[in-house]
């Protein structure tokens, strides 16, 4: 199995008013290709903060993050820009698509951003559309979506470039009930389609459907349950396939 | 797709957009009224003098032209000397004088103003109807002199040279013919004025102005020192200051200096003003989209993106502005200069707010530079915002 992820020992301090925070405390972690590792626990516990140490977005005080092979911890802010582009694909809660483009302008985003020719990035726009079942509502914006669907537009967004890793935080949380099930279930059918997927979440159903719970609890890993190994013919890298 | 979404942004709140952009213009026009105002008049001074072709003036000394009645006498023999130096190509001697016209059909008399002069060498007139002086018994009138005096074209006038009203005596008196109507460059807006060749307004001055003159235009020869021929002339003819169009200009801008830094200083508050209108606008649209920013840098969009994406809308606003305040200030310039013009004293043609297309442009050009820095702040505090913290405060908020 391809490891996809390595973290070590990762720590993240910050001050609060004065007041230093251990938000993360020597977490280590694996992620291998194909997997879909759910982030469990209370608020307030460090996931969210571990999630973005992940994706480069923040810097670990301490420790080091191995994705795809580069130590994401040691880059500067244009290499770690570049790597939040290729190298990850993020989902947030808020969804935060642009809301002056369209569902397909905010999937060709990032490819426009990576330089992918306007022709290519338009066709896969399209396909990523209608792979989380949007075809139909690529030239709308989205204030005319619903919350379901403009989850499932930043998810066709966040595959955009391929990346190695999925990161989702709290990617049902501003869902109701019935159209946080679909996104689940897009979830899943990404993972099983190869993509490698880590989520945050508080969302008991989300947690039940990924492959691996992780328990964090005061900035620490305290279980880590595989709940559905890997088939045999895991993909090698994990990166999207769709 | 970054300039699609600087675009949108804009357009996400036209009104405001629209708002600021008025203000930008507005600031843009009073920016470049300020800088027509600043060179105008001196631009305009300098089309007078050097549409006259002549590079010296001489008056008596210690005087300016015609601002008083001060005169240089034997100005022929001085006409003479002057025209066989070497340096020199053409003299056109000037008398400047009263000009008293009974008025056609009453018994009133119109005051007004006569010039002395050389028909072949002057440049103080363009006739417009008629035609120019050909023998010392003609006259040459301005619009306003005609419609005070009633006479027309063609008209044989009796005219003279003082007025004693309580007796209702004439001095120097002349009777010549009206052959032309001219446009007088130097003359204020309201003033009558006629000219007569030079030897016809000495005469009608009896011994006071016999062989005498005001002014003794001087053209030079192309490529020669003015300024030598100057210090010469005043070495050899101490009853004469010679004032070169140079140093007519320099006085003239010492004269104009307050109204200069009146204009520099509105000019640098119209700058300042759309400078932070431009600045609060950009700043309060970051702020507006301060989670969208952080997601666009999560997603792994460029610092220099974000900055060319805010920088931009602040040129935008600029542009927009700085287009719609130049026909905004060439408007309110031309209604101004209307108001201005009506200045007692002034040229007719002389103009307060004169359009340099290169000078507007740079103050436009600064105005937009203006637009550029104002975008500089938010959009470095767009670019260089802590993604996590800035997602988790959005979250909160």
């Amino acid at each position: 199995m391809t490891l996809v992820l390595s973290a070590r020992d990762v720590r993240r301090d910050y001050p609060v008013a004065g007041t230093p925070v251990h938000a993360v405390r020597g977490i280590s972690l694996d992620v291998h290709a194909g997997e879909w590792v759910a982030i469990v626990g209370p608020s307030g516990c460090g996931k969210s903060t571990l999630l973005n140490l992940l994706g480069a977005i923040d810097r670990p005080s301490a420790g080091s993050i191995t994705i795809a092979g580069r130590d994401v911890a040691r880059l500067g802010d244009a290499e770690a820009t570049r790597f939040r582009l290729t190298g990850v694909g993020f989902v947030f809660q808020r969804f935060y698509l642009m809301p002056t483009l369209t569902a397909a302008e905010n999937v060709e985003l990032p490819m426009a951003e990576a330089k992918v020719p306007r022709v290519e990035r338009e066709a896969r726009a399209r396909e990523l559309l209608g792979y989380v079942g949007l075809a139909g509502r690529a030239d709308h914006r989205p204030f005319q979506l619903s919350g379901g669907e403009q989850q499932r537009v930043a998810i066709a967004r966040a595959l955009a470039n391929r990346p190695a890793l999925l990161l989702a935080d709290e990617p049902t949380g501003e869902l109701d009930a019935r159209t946080g099930t679909e996104v689940i279930a897009l979830l899943d059918r990404l993972n099983r389609d190869g993509t490698t997927i880590v989520t945050v979440t508080h969302d008991e159903e989300l947690a039940q459907a990924a492959r691996r719970v992780v328990h964090v609890r005061d900035g620490a890993i305290v279980d880590d349950v595989v709940r559905r190994p890997l088939p045999p013919a895991a993909p090698a890298d994990g990166a999207a396939r769709r | 797709m970054i300039w699609r979404l600087a675009a949108a942004t804009l357009l996400r709140r036209r009104a405001r957009t629209a708002l600021t952009v008025a203000g930008v213009a507005v600031a843009a026009a009073m920016l470049l009224d300020m800088v027509m105002l600043g060179s105008g008049m001196r631009e305009s001074f300098r089309g007078f003098v050097e549409q006259q072709g002549f590079q010296l003036r001489l008056t008596p000394r210690g005087t300016m032209p015609f601002d008083s009645e001060a005169t240089v006498g034997g100005a022929a023999r001085l006409a003479d000397s002057l025209r066989a130096a070497p340096d020199i190509v053409a003299v056109a001697p000037l008398l400047g004088t009263k000009l008293f016209t009974p008025r056609a059909g009453d018994d009133s008399v119109v005051a007004g103003f006569l010039l002395g002069l050389d028909p072949a060498t002057q440049g103080d007139y363009v006739v417009v109807e008629g035609r120019d002086l050909a023998a010392d018994d003609e006259l040459v009138v301005n619009a306003n002199w005609l419609a005070a005096t009633g006479r027309r074209i063609g008209d044989t006038v009796r005219v003279a040279q003082g007025y004693e009203p309580q007796v209702r005596r004439f001095r120097g008196a002349r009777t010549l013919r009206v052959v032309g109507r001219a446009r007088f460059v130097m003359l204020a807006g309201g003033e009558r004025a006629a000219a007569v060749p030079l030897a016809t307004a000495q005469a009608m001055g009896g011994e006071t102005t016999r062989d005498r003159v005001s002014v003794l235009l001087v053209a030079t020869r192309p490529g020669a020192d003015v300024e030598a021929v100057r210090a010469r002339i005043e070495a050899g003819e101490p009853r004469v200051s010679a004032l070169s169009t140079a140093a007519a200009l320099k006085f003239v801008d010492e004269r104009l200096s307050y109204f200069r830094q009146l204009a520099f200083i509105l000019a640098s508050v119209s700058l300042a003003v759309g400078f932070l209108l431009v600045s609060t606008l950009v700043t309060v649209s970051v702020n507006e989209r301060i989670g969208e920013i952080a997601v666009m840098r999560a997603i792994g969009v460029a610092r220099g993106r974000i900055v060319a994406q805010v920088m931009g809308e602040g040129l935008v606003l600029s542009l927009a502005g700085a287009g719609l305040g130049l026909g905004l200030g060439l408007v309110t310039a031309h209604w101004l200069n209307g108001i201005l013009a009506a200045f007692p004293g002034l040229p007719a043609a002389f103009d307060f707010f004169r359009f340099e297309p290169s000078a507007a442009l740079r103050a436009l050009g600064l105005l937009v530079l203006c637009g550029l820095a104002a975008g500089a702040w938010p959009a470095w505090r767009a670019a260089t915002l802590p993604i996590a913290r800035t997602l988790r405060e959005e979250a909160v908020a």
